[in-house]
């Protein structure tokens, strides 16, 4: 029954204005002593207008967001399986040892003496990402996994500034992320794109044709975005090598191997490890991340600082970037040390877990992909042939000639109540559907998600394409008009008057 | 295991379906020897009980700044965070969800990241904010290289009175993109003026970067540096630490500042021992599509009812790759939405009160502090933050303080290790969770300490 109501709202889904529509002056959600109005000393430049923000009292406040909280899908919600972007349960457990005295609300300046747990604490997530990895090193800085990219490519340079030689080309395979490109480029090299095979892996002779003495490395994401484990990795680490290279691994997928396959015994030099995919901090509706770097031993003494060392009994935080040790830092990433409160609710997790759960996770993380691509396999067009890692890729072909498309799919999906895969990435592939379960999925709710998709692509071979071109129905809101968002940008809020 | 729903009956059963005799054999494109049999050499799974004690031991061993009287601030600070800031961020809809990239089932986020924008450009006075950075260091670094993507001119000066891990940061952004980073040594006692960086404009300068207040907590106008940088075609970048100060003092959009960026940490965040924090950027109208980082924007959807969405994402990495204008991917989503929050509950009263409650705590911290023999607080103004010449080294003073149960400030030796002329000196923050006791407790203390 479709009708409109006095008020707009429906239901539980309810319609809110911004906060500057809601304000009246003299209101306040907050009880603070009044200032005794001493003679200031601001410099003579004490405020002399308004800031101009609204004034909302502490039950509006606390509907306000929680009525916008109605509007989001998270994991919590229901299955999210969008793909390269592991949206693995949260543990609650995380966010309560993060907020512990003695933990939230320590200074990042505090002498050190008055931390010692703290720094213990990141020594031991350090420990704990070594030994996964089987590499030498780590940075615990950087504070998402693009910054970790960063970190590691900012090492490579600094390692070749070091030999005193000019390599200036970054090989980077055409699936990759975005941000890998980007990244290589704020490091001040020229990307050169290497071409995939037909089974969405390296083009192992491409790749080998294209090394060359001005070659710096090849940023490589293992598993790839595809999906896939690149099976040449060795080979691919002893070609780059060999030609003077390094081997920048981009772990985004590390979720797929942990616990399994170490990334030393394939060959890297440096690789980046999300946290919030791996080991379960939160995404926070777009961060904050934690992006940690291992270094093979080429690598390590460029790593930025801080850093934390061991003294007997004791731990130091070393900030100075002068050469000490046998260290060369190449500087610093962010203010402070890290992303300290992501290194708690990632050693939470990983204890939680143990060595035994890590692998029984990244196996269950596979098992789920691969159950989910063979429910969909003989409706939806595989992307590539044989096993997956712990994300199912599939591109449009199916849809050719019923006139829906990845995106139209997409939303359809939506009502049907599931997040959708991720779409049009990677872009080796024609309208790519990217989908990843994880390991913390029942089969129930990967059966139910197949079921729905098999149903909603039954009804777009039966021709119903005008149904997905206006889905979905039942949200929020409907589609967005995106185009006219970014011709005429509004990004704040004014007052009626401006 | 509590986080894995798979019974060993579901495994065999998907197994059977996917046609696989083993979960081993999916990882059969792993090289020969690499896929390992057992679990690697690290503890095995423990339950919530052993894993909360384990890290209660570790918290156990630290001094946190709750539980003492405690004037830290150098770029963080510990202020009063509403109960109903940590309600929110925790709810699931809120943690976990994914950057907004279905915006259908995503408006929640999206319109807190249109308030959240909408906030930072009134506090710092100018037209539009992005939907955050990292922290305040790399978004002043990010600043730095929106600026010389604007002006094509590859010179940055960098004032003296700028925090040293926003200079580092930058420094270390700038090292691999022939950028050259120019600038003066601070000093406390040396009053910086728009003179001290005149000279080092040029024709090749794309900004000057000023931090207000300063680092060592001065409060200046910055309208004819502005003038001076404009003049030249350079940008002014406005970089701050602490966003609880334009509740008092007058905007840096009103020196006519083109980028103003900084930590929002302040509001709404606890301190985390450095993070994660909050990176807030804010510019002209002019400039906005140079601008690094997220972008939520107002649009309609097909029923014509106001909607939000990501927008400008053609300056993006995942549009533009190698030539987009920031590798930034996400952000601080939940640090900003913390930050939304304790911002809508302070209100235009709430926050313009609590930032003249910090400036009257730290008025009073420098009388305290200023009546100690051999120590003297050299600031003509501050904030909440000022800088105290010691007749000791600051550091020794430091940790004197702590064996009376007491953090009493940064040395800015620690911010400036290779700095011999600074080590007596001593940066000393005082905010609203400072108690008269308090203060008094550290004068004394710090009065015994430099007898």
């Amino acid at each position: 029954m479709s009708f409109t109501t006095h008020t707009g709202n429906r239901g539980l889904v309810l319609e809110e204005k911004l906060i500057f529509e809601q304000g009246e002056p003299g209101r306040t959600g907050v009880d603070l002593p009044k200032p005794a109005g001493i003679k200031s000393r601001l410099g003579g430049l004490d405020r002399d207008s308004d800031v101009g923000l609204p004034g909302l009292s502490e039950p509006q406040v606390v509907r306000h967001f929680t009525r916008l909280s109605q509007k989001n899908f998270g994991i919590d919600s229901g299955f999210f399986p969008l793909g390269s972007c592991t949206m693995k349960h949260n543990p609650r457990l995380n966010e309560k040892v993060a907020r512990m005295p003695g933990l939230a609300d320590l200074h990042p300046m505090q002498p050190e003496s008055t931390v010692q747990g703290a720094l213990e604490l990141i020594d031991s997530c350090a420990h704990w990402l070594l030994v996964l990895t089987g590499m030498p090193a780590v940075s615990m800085s950087p504070a998402a996994g693009a910054q970790g990219e960063l970190c590691g490519m900012m090492a490579i340079r600094a390692a070749l500034d070091a030999r005193g030689e000019n390599r200036r080309r970054v090989l980077v395979p055409e699936s990759a992320h975005g941000t890998n490109p980007a990244t290589a480029a704020a490091c001040g090299f020229t990307v050169d794109s290497i071409p995939a095979t037909e089974d969405g892996r390296v083009d192992l002779a491409a790749f080998e044709a294209k090394l060359g003495d001005d070659v710096a490395g090849i940023m490589l994401t293992n598993p790839n975005t595809c999906g896939l484990f690149e099976r040449d990795v060795r080979k691919i680490a002893d070609l780059v090598h060999a030609a003077g290279g390094y081997f920048y691994c981009d772990g985004a997928n590390f979720n797929a191997i942990v616990g399994r396959v170490r990334p030393a015994d394939l060959g890297i030099d440096a690789m980046h490890i999300n946290l919030h995919k791996t080991f379960s901090t939160p995404h926070g509706g777009g961060g904050p991340g934690s992006g940690p770097v291992v270094f093979s031993d080429a690598l390590a003494p460029f790593a930025p600082i801080p850093y934390v060392v061991r003294k007997g009994e004791k731990f130091h935080l070393v900030e100075t970037a002068e050469e000490q040790d046998g260290k060369k830092p190449f500087g610093r990433l962010k203010g402070f040390h890290g992303q300290m409160g992501m290194f708690i609710r990632a050693l939470s997790y990983m204890k939680s877990h143990g060595a035994d759960g890590l692998r029984q996770a990244s196996g269950d993380a596979v098992l789920n992909a691969n159950y989910l691509l063979a429910r969909l396999k003989d409706k939806l067009s595989v992307a590539f042939p044989g096993y997956c890692m712990h994300e199912a890729l599939f591109d449009d072909d199916f849809l050719k000639d019923t006139g829906v498309s990845t995106l139209d799919l997409a939303k359809a999906i939506i009502d049907e109540g599931f997040h959708p895969m991720t779409m049009y990435f990677p872009l080796v592939v024609h309208g790519a559907l990217l989908i990843e379960p994880t390991e913390t999925e029942t089969k129930e709710s990967i059966d139910q998600f197949c079921d729905a998709v098999l149903a909603l692509v039954a009804k777009a071979e039966s021709g119903d394409a005008e149904f997905f071109k206006n889905a979905p129905y039942l949200t929020p809101r409907r589609r967005l008009d995106e185009t006219a968002a970014a011709r005429k940008p509004v990004l704040r809020w004014m007052p009626e008057s401006a | 295991m509590r986080y894995l729903p798979l019974t060993k009956a579901d495994r065999v059963s998907m197994l059977e379906t996917i046609g696989a005799k083993s979960v081993d054999e999916l990882y059969s494109d792993v090289p020969e020897g690499a896929l390992l049999s057992e679990p690697v050499d690290l503890p095995h799974h423990l339950g919530e009980l052993q894993v909360e004690r384990d890290m209660a031991k570790l918290a156990a061993k630290n001094m946190g700044t709750a539980s003492v009287p405690s004037f830290l601030g150098a770029g963080a600070y510990r202020h009063h965070v509403p109960a109903t800031v940590d309600y929110i961020i925790q709810r699931g809809e809120f943690l976990t969800a994914y950057t907004p990239y279905q915006p259908e089932i995503a408006q929640g986020t999206l319109q807190y990241l249109f308030e959240f924008q909408t906030q930072v450009a009134s506090i710092t006075g100018m037209d539009v904010a992005n939907a955050s950075m990292w922290d305040g260091a790399t978004s002043c670094a990010e600043a730095v290289l929106m600026a010389c993507r604007a002006t094509r001119r590859k010179k940055a000066v960098l004032s003296g009175g700028l925090h040293p891990h926003y200079r580092e940061v930058t420094e270390t952004y700038c090292q691999y993109s022939d950028t050259e980073v120019a600038g003066r040594d601070g000093h406390p006692e040396k009053q910086a003026t728009a003179d001290e960086l005149d000279d080092l404009i040029d024709d090749q300068t794309a900004c000057v970067v000023v931090q207000y207040p300063d680092v060592f907590g001065r409060i200046q106008d910055h309208t004819k540096l502005a003038d001076a940088c404009h003049a030249k075609g350079a940008l002014l970048i406005v970089v701050f630490t602490e966003a609880m100060a334009f509740g008092a003092i007058k905007s840096p959009g009103s020196f006519g500042a083109d980028i103003v960026c900084g930590e929002g940490q302040s509001i709404g965040n606890n301190l985390n021992y450095g993070g994660p924090y909050v990176g807030l950027f804010a510019t002209t109208s002019k400039l906005v599509r140079q601008m690094p980082g997220r972008l939520c924007g107002e649009t309609v959807d097909q029923d014509g009812k106001r909607g939000f969405v990501l927008t400008l994402s053609t300056r993006e990495q995942h549009i533009r790759r190698e030539k987009a204008t920031s590798n930034i991917c996400t952000n601080s989503g939940l640090c900003s939405l913390a930050f939304t929050v304790h911002m809508s509950l302070l209100g235009e009263d709430g926050y313009r009160g609590v930032a003249m409650l910090n400036h009257e705590t730290a008025c009073k911290t420098a009388d305290a502090i200023d009546a100690v023999p051999g120590a003297e607080v050299v600031n003509d103004s501050f904030f909440n933050e000022f800088t105290v010449k010691l007749a000791k080294p600051a550091a020794e003073v430091v940790e004197a303080l702590v064996g009376k149960g007491i953090l009493g400030g940064v040395p800015l030796s620690r911010l400036y290790p290779n700095r011999d002329d600074l080590g007596n000196y001593l940066l000393v923050a005082a905010t609203e969770t400072n108690t008269d006791e308090d203060i008094a407790d550290f004068a004394s203390a710090l009065k015994e300490v430099l007898a």
